[in-house]
């Protein structure tokens, strides 16, 4: 494998990864998890086959067994000062209302549907390579796209009141003491 | 059955368009029913128009130069690359060593090893291992009486002791179809800490010795996970000793089977082990 081979996927690696973690810190340090996970595994590549696709096999999986983990532990988050972070803040990933608003809904997909739309719209790849990326059968992921494309649809077109009510479902919401 | 001109399309086939899937045989056809289904064309459109908001969301990304810690992390992946390449190469894989048998250099006692890694092999080592390999199976296989420390009858408890002790889950192999079975087996002490020996016997009374155990990386080199004597190797055959035996290392463990058999039996058998191991 000549040095740039490698080299040569970290750029779409990073935009699949703040795609689907809406966070650029996340999204480099899950490709840099990628990146030392091909290194561990290395031999696990055969040599010839579709590294792009080893790549983003590796990536799918630590980025699914993050979100498990973290689901676990975001009832104990620690707290963090904005004050004292001010100087590590960097300006958001996409500065744009749509952007951000585009953002916003793909973190209401499901991790599985937003994974495999990111990764057949991003990637341009066959059905039955994100099959082999997700393990899971074609007709799961057809469908699992299917669902996801309509359902961002759906969210974007939302009007803006209906878009917070949907919104505050699952998060906790503020509220105002007296 | 072939769907008619009128057929809506399915909402497979509406993504099929969208993400540029459909196969070439298919296209005429579909171009044809969505000339007649204005509710697919409004949703082919709906699509794609998503789909290009999202090539759009991060194409940053994309020109971005790459931040220094993600260099060196592909740096030491391709550096892993280059290493496994010189492993397989070097023909690490026992399906490998078996077609070269079949090519017919069964007389020779070595393989044939390029002289730089025969020579690393001396520097660093690995025939201590094998050497201390051959060394117990002459000294344990012809006690009659204790030849092992732990029998086959507590086989469960022998492999949680030695894997315990050896810092690696251990697999006794499965050799009865070759006719061999489970004597027990033995805690032993190696350059690096504790080495487990596995005995075996066939109906015949021959016995069999697997040797294993970590191998020392050398202390002053600097860490990491290409310390010379841990590199992974080919299949490696000796007859110096007093009993012949087949050696390798995988993952920083070395392996040995000795056995007073001939080398192609005693080569069937190793290969065995390494792939149930």
């Amino acid at each position: 494998m000549s040095p740039t081979e490698l080299t040569a996927h970290i750029p779409s690696l990073r935009r699949y990864a703040r795609a689907l973690t809406g966070d650029a810190w996340a999204a480099d340090d899950l490709v840099q998890d990628t990146l030392e996970r091909a290194c561990s595994k290395w031999r696990l590549w055969t040599v010839g086959t579709n590294l792009r696709a080893w790549l983003f096999t590796l990536m799918h999986h630590l980025h699914a067994s993050q979100a498990r983990q973290d689901s676990r532990r975001s009832a104990m988050l620690p707290l963090v000062n904005v004050d004292d972070v001010e100087a590590e803040l960097v300006a958001p990933v996409a500065a744009d209302g749509l952007a951000l608003d585009l953002q916003r809904c793909l973190l209401q997909l499901p991790e599985e549907q937003r994974a495999v739309l990111l990764l057949v719209s991003l990637e341009d790849m066959s059905y039955a390579q994100v099959a082999r990326i997700t393990g899971a059968p074609i007709g799961t992921v057809m469908s699992r796209l299917s669902r996801a494309r309509s359902r961002l649809l759906a969210l974007l077109n939302a009007p803006a009141s209906a878009e917070h009510v949907d919104a505050g479902a699952g998060a906790p919401r503020l509220k105002r003491l007296k | 059955m072939k769907p008619s001109l009128h057929t809506p399309l399915s909402d497979a086939e509406i993504d099929a368009r969208i993400d540029g899937q459909v196969p070439p045989t298919d296209q005429a056809a579909l171009q044809e029913r969505l000339n007649h289904d204005a509710q697919a064309r409004e949703r082919i459109a709906q699509g794609l128009a998503l789909r290009d908001r999202l090539r759009a969301l991060h194409r940053d990304a994309l020109g971005e130069p790459v931040p220094t810690a993600l260099l060196a992390a592909a740096q030491g992946a391709q550096a892993a690359s280059a290493r496994a390449l010189r492993w397989q190469r070097w023909g690490g894989m026992a399906a490998g060593v078996v077609v070269a048998f079949g090519a017919g250099w069964m007389g020779r006692s070595h393989w044939p090893l390029p002289t730089e890694q025969q020579a690393a092999t001396t520097a660093n080592g690995l025939p201590g291992f094998a050497r201390d390999a051959v060394l117990a199976h002459v000294v344990y296989s012809p006690e009659k009486r204790h030849p092992v420390e732990v029998g086959a009858s507590e086989q469960e408890h022998l492999v949680q002791w030695l894997s315990r002790r050896t810092g690696k889950a251990l697999k006794v192999p499965d050799l009865a179809r070759q006719g061999y079975q489970l004597v027990g087996g033995r805690l032993l002490p190696g350059a690096a800490g504790a080495r487990a020996l596995f005995m075996f016997q066939n109906a015949d009374g021959v016995r069999l010795t697997l040797y294993l155990g970590a191998l020392a990386g050398p202390g002053a080199a600097p860490a990491g996970d290409d310390q010379p004597s841990r590199e992974d190797t080919a299949f490696r055959f000796t007859q110096d000793g007093q009993v012949p035996a087949f050696y390798w290392v995988d993952q920083g463990f070395g392996y040995a089977l000795s056995g007073p058999l001939g080398q192609r039996e005693l080569m069937a058998l190793a290969t065995t082990v390494y792939q149930q191991l």
